[in-house]
């Protein structure tokens, strides 16, 4: 592992990632508190607390391009295990956005597509339609056969509609686009 | 008795596949003559994927519905996932007051969100007034594992807001059902994972019905349409016991007050559990 130095700009970083989540990460004592909660931490190539540790050190290229940014869903337990009221779901949306803007290497390009299909899906109708984001997804991950059977049974259950549930105001729905710009 | 009327946020799912919650959560609130006026052209709350990846958008989805739900009534929300959307963005528009000059000028109006009111906080409230001591023993003895998933954890800056822990427990027992200690009541069910990393979801999902099953659970109940899902579509495992959405069952408990069409969109079919337990739907 190549040694990580310390310099004038390492500290930029972790003040990026603070003004954009304000999750008071430093306050992270290491305990691993998050690490041991999360309930995906056993699929992820960095833990939750050394993803923290990272950004710390001012490792970004190694901190953007991990599994564990996009593994996090984003469900809290990691805060409300945390001694310190660490926001670390705030931080991962913090990383996945930067990693987004900047043109990072995104370590899993599937849950990406998935999170751009469901913002297209509220973009064309202002809701989300599952079905559309469902196949959406598998046209452009090329997988159109390892979920048929699950797509077939939820659609004889009526679990799938075949039509949108709408916005009908479907200027304001654009307009919310534009000021979603704005509010980043 | 005079219909109170609250208005109504149903969210995506609830419109959509999860559309036998809306249906018994509607039903059972009848019962008690509260009726609900869903918000005019509502729209996304934010959702989770959205939230991931352009927090900006996720804001501006949320704050249409604090503008356009009436300010003057509690605006009722049935979906954990969307009640944190709407409340962490009533919380960061209060904070951020760029921000919110922003939405009110792109609104044309003042920032007067309307108070959220969570399913569970009403719920709450109508067993304190003792809406519920009639209700005695009408669930049998079901046994059930009170399942929350990740509604119960919040950001640190909601750490203030209303918690809702044992609820379902609650609920459950004075209905006459007997609600299990277990472990994975508040296990995330892996959301989106289950479309993008289906076999992280499934492992996952199947821990938790392992745990129920293990429990000596008949069945699990949810509050939430997304946990509902996740567990039908994405546990594989032969030893499966029906999921009920919370809403399902407080109107099981009311006699005729459930329909058996919701029952029949579950994919892991609740009919032999119900006939064992002699919970009829019954309402033709």
């Amino acid at each position: 592992m190549t040694p990580v130095t310390f310099d004038d700009t390492t500290h930029e970083f972790l003040e990026a990632v603070e003004n954009m989540s304000h999750a008071g990460l430093n306050r992270c004592w290491h305990c691993l508190a998050c690490s041991g909660g999360c309930p995906f931490s056993r699929d992820m190539d960095v833990l939750p607390n050394a993803v923290i540790r990272m950004i710390q050190f001012g490792m970004k290229a190694q901190v953007l391009g991990c599994s564990t940014i996009w593994l996090c869903v984003g469900c809290n337990t990691c805060s409300v295990e945390c001694p310190n009221a660490v926001d670390i779901a705030a931080i991962m949306d913090a990383l996945r956005q930067t990693a987004i803007r900047e043109g990072a290497p995104i370590a899993e390009p599937g849950i990406l597509e998935f999170h751009n299909q469901v913002v297209d899906s509220i973009s064309r109708h202002g809701r989300t339609h599952k079905l559309e984001i469902m196949m959406r997804y598998k046209l452009a991950e090329r997988d159109l056969f390892s979920d048929i059977d699950l797509g077939l049974r939820m659609l004889s259950k009526r679990k799938l509609d075949l039509l949108p549930s709408k916005v009908s105001d479907k200027k304001a729905v654009q307009a919310l686009f534009r000021l979603g710009g704005e509010l980043s | 008795m005079k219909t109170i009327r609250y208005s109504y946020f149903p969210g995506c799912s609830l419109a959509t596949t999860a559309k036998e919650n809306n249906a018994s959560l509607i039903s059972f609130l009848g019962h008690f003559d509260m009726g609900l006026d869903e918000v005019k052209d509502w729209n996304c709350c934010g959702s989770s994927s959205t939230h991931s990846v352009n927090s900006g958008l996720a804001l501006a989805l949320a704050s249409r519905n604090l503008f356009i739900a009436p300010e003057d009534r509690p605006l009722l929300v049935a979906c954990p996932g969307c009640h944190l959307r709407l409340g962490q963005a009533r919380i960061e528009l209060a904070a951020d007051e760029k921000k919110r000059r922003r939405v009110e000028q792109h609104f044309n109006r003042e920032f007067r969100p309307p108070r959220l009111l969570h399913f569970f906080e009403l719920l709450s409230k109508m067993g304190g007034d003792g809406l519920f001591n009639g209700l005695k023993g009408k669930l049998n003895g079901l046994k059930i594992a009170p399942y929350y998933g990740c509604m119960l954890a919040r950001p640190p800056k909601m750490n203030r807001e209303k918690n809702h822990h044992g609820l379902i427990e609650k609920t459950m027992a004075s209905l006459g059902a007997q609600p299990l200690q277990w472990s994975y009541a508040s296990r995330c069910c892996g959301t989106f994972l289950s479309v993008s990393r289906p076999r992280i979801a499934s492992a996952q999902v199947n821990r938790i019905m392992a745990g129920a099953v293990r429990a000596g659970a008949e069945c699990i109940v949810t509050a939430c349409a997304m946990c509902h899902l996740n567990l039908e579509i994405r546990c594989d495992s032969s030893h499966r016991i029906p999921v009920f959405h919370f809403s399902e069952i407080l109107s099981l408990a009311l006699e005729g007050n459930a329909s058996p069409d919701w029952f029949r969109r579950h994919l892991i079919d609740p009919a032999p559990l119900l006939a064992r337990r002699n919970l009829s739907p019954c309402n033709p």
